[in-house]
């Protein structure tokens, strides 16, 4: 099948008075409908400037300078402001950690969703418009959603703010939906009304989702594949289940065993030591070479390329760890 | 054995008081009430000398309160806060300065115009504990204990990293010798990778200085791998305090079974999440009887009327549901 989403070779710079930063520094990947995929990293690994790349919503001083994203066939960066204003929050929609993003505070909920609708529908009427938003708001757990379309973003938790910040990147069915932490602020019960919500979504719409986050384990619990990110580039991908069952890089070995949980009481944390190197000054080869175990002479002078090292896997590093190996 | 530390109906009241706009409209004849919090409300608890008691709840139940209190930098509405003196390692110590406070954003807890080694040495210089001769070597050995090289003594803390700038926090902590730490999500503005490294730090210095911890963290993870004990809390009251095997392995409180059911974890994988519904109520307006009665499944007549006491239900392990008594 054809993906929905596939992203080549995709460079998104900042042009900074200190120097050039690679946010973006060659990232490919592909979603198919109705597929879940992680993006992981650390902060300022790339990940939010990924999904504002494929939104196009890069500002300057950034700029798409290289690679294309294809979307339904189509290069999404060669298309004009207008053309690609017409495909946001119609075809792809976005969720972002804060839902006050997408939220208008002086406007009633109700305002904001059916303007949402009939910006990229001038046929429907403003009943019609507001029958759906309802049902959609019912979609995503919000209860009496008749009353609650009358109410303002302040009377809401957050919880429920970010609920219909989803409702609203539902409304128009999109293909695709790129969501970047979109449950990162929200309390472990809220989380899991969200996460659910959104795999039902997918699974009952086969809309394509991106899930942008920090957290290993709540990608593991939702993704059916992870992209791994560190420094701009993607260190790592493959199905979540071959991932977890069987990380490869040195970085996502790493990450994986500094999740604390039970099973690790009494030990000390695996940990990753040192720090992500600054992106304006990173070194000549492997990027992840001050904090790897297995570097070598090799890694201090080449850059790694992201190689295939089974079907649907991908790994960016010279050395991978015996015993990892396929 | 007796506790180190012991909270005794302990209680902390905000009141919100009235916004102009309400304070007008009570002009022309409205009756806007002033709105109390119970941000805390009325907490018992013990800890043991060397425990590391974690503490979990969702945002606004109160744990930052709690901990501001315990720590004796918030003062109570009411109850006691009593550490018991003859434990202590280090009796010369004052005692104000026996529990320090670690926050989650160590930004705003140091002061951007000191160097490290005054930040460090502040404390203990004021209070008597080193002469001022000693300062450099003495922060030189403080930064050695929390794994910063002594070159960065001479530093801002623009100047450092997230998980640099927590470990200059802890080790100004451990400058006055201190006998208990209270941690507020002290690791949760750290990136992962950078997590691991002060939750190994926190555990390596509970062995080496013979510390007592009260651990706060929205994270589970963290709690169920740092915790001897846990203590969870809903809208300002313990609903469940338990050792650490009993509370992964043998929930009691419908609250806590939630809580755990929602935690994502690695190895578990990809799963159906089968969420727990309603929102978090407003602390100003909680729920009558048990706070969490409008979202639990086994909710009666009467946990809508009567507030379920904590309640010894296994050694070390309480709970406060009322479907223990019905056991
Ligand atoms: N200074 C204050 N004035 C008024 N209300 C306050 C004050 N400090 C805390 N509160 C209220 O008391 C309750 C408990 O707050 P607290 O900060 O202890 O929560 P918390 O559990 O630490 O939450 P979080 O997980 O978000 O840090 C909340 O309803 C909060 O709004
Ligand atoms: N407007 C900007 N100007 C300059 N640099 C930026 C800008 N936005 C993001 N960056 C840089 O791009 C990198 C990637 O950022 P981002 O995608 O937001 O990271 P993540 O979402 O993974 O935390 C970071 O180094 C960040 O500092
Ligand atoms: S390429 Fe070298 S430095 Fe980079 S991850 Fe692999 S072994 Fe480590
Ligand atoms: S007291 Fe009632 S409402 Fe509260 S947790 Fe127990 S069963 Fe549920
Ligand atoms: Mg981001
Ligand atoms: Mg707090």
């Amino acid at each position: 099948m054809e993906p929905i989403l596939k992203i080549n070779n995709l460079q998104t710079h900042f042009f900074t008075k200190a120097g050039i930063l690679k946010a973006v520094d060659g990232v490919s990947f592909e979603i198919a409908a109705g597929e879940i995929v992680g993006l992981v990293g650390e902060s300022g690994s790339g990940k939010s400037i990924t999904g504002f790349s494929v939104m196009g919503l890069v500002d300057p001083p950034g700029k798409i300078i290289d690679g294309n994203i294809n979307f339904k066939g189509k290069d999404l960066s060669a298309l004009s402001n207008d053309q690609m204003q017409n495909i946001r929050g119609n075809r792809i929609a976005m969720i972002f950690q804060d839902p006050m993003m997408t939220l208008n505070p002086v406007l009633r909920i109700e305002t904001q969703m059916i303007e949402a609708i009939q910006a990229h529908d001038g046929s429907i009427s403003r009943e019609d418009a507001r029958i759906r938003s309802r049902d959609t708001l019912g979609l995503v757990g919000i209860s009496s959603p008749d009353e609650r379309l009358r109410a303002y973003p302040h009377q809401f938790s957050g919880g429920m703010r970010q609920r219909v910040s989803i409702a609203i990147a539902m409304l128009n069915r999109p293909d695709l939906i790129i969501a970047d932490e979109p449950t990162t602020a929200l309390d472990v019960t809220i989380q899991g009304q969200v996460i659910s919500e959104m795999q039902k979504l997918c699974r009952e719409t086969q809309t394509a989702l991106l899930w942008i986050t920090h957290d290993l384990a709540v990608v593991a619990g939702i993704a059916d594949r992870v992209c791994v990110m560190y420094a701009g580039r993607i260190v790592e991908q493959g199905l979540v289940a071959d991932i977890i069952a069987n990380p490869m890089h040195p970085y996502t070995q790493g990450l994986m065993g500094s999740v604390p949980s039970q099973n690790q009481r009494g030990k000390p944390l695996q940990q990753i030591d040192g720090m992500v190197p600054s992106m304006l000054n990173l070194p000549v080869g492997c990027a992840f070479q001050n904090r790897c175990n297995y570097a070598n002479e090799k890694c201090s002078n080449i850059q790694p390329d992201i190689t295939q090292v089974a079907d649907g896997r991908q790994v960016r590093c010279f050395n991978i760890p015996v015993g990892q190996r396929l | 054995m007796k506790p180190i530390l012991k909270v005794q109906n302990l209680s902390k009241d905000f009141i919100k008081s009235l916004d102009l706009v309400a304070k007008g409209l009570n002009r022309i004849g409205q009756n806007y009430k002033e709105e109390v919090v119970h941000a805390v409300d009325d907490v018992n608890f013990s800890i043991f000398k060397g425990e590391i008691v974690g503490v979990v709840g969702e945002s606004g139940c109160g744990k930052s309160t709690l901990g501001r209190m315990v720590a004796g930098i918030l003062s109570p509405s009411t109850g006691s806060v009593e550490f018991d003196s003859s434990q202590a390692n280090n009796k010369e110590i004052p005692s104000a300065l026996r529990t320090q406070m670690i926050f989650q954003d160590p930004f705003s807890s140091l002061n951007p115009r000191k160097r490290v080694v005054d930040i460090i040495t502040e404390a203990p210089i004021y209070h008597k504990l080193i002469p001022p001769s000693e300062k450099r070597a003495f922060a030189t050995e403080m930064l050695q204990r929390v794994g910063l090289d002594p070159d960065t003594l001479e530093r801002y803390p623009h100047q450092f990293s997230g998980g640099q700038r927590q470990r200059v926090g802890i080790a100004r902590a451990l400058a006055v010798s201190p006998e208990f730490l209270v941690c507020d999500e002290s690791i949760a503005a750290l990136d992962v990778s950078i997590q691991a490294q002060i939750i190994n730090l926190f555990v390596d210095l509970k062995d080496k200085f013979d510390l007592t911890y009260l651990f706060i963290s929205h994270d589970i993870g963290v709690i169920e791998h740092i915790s001897d004990r846990v203590i969870v809390m809903y809208l300002g009251r313990i609903v469940e305090t338990a050792p650490i095997e009993t509370f992964v392995k043998q929930p009691n409180h419908p609250y806590t079974q939630a809580l755990l059911t929602g935690v994502p974890r690695l190895e578990v994988g990809k799963r159906q999440y089968e969420p727990i519904s309603g929102e978090i109520p407003s602390p100003l307006s909680p729920p009558t009887g048990c706070h969490f009665h409008p979202r639990c499944n086994f909710a009666t007549a009467r946990c809508k009327a009567e507030k379920p006491a904590l309640r010894k239900i296994a050694p070390a392990h309480f709970s406060a549901c009322h479907l223990n008594d019905e056991a």
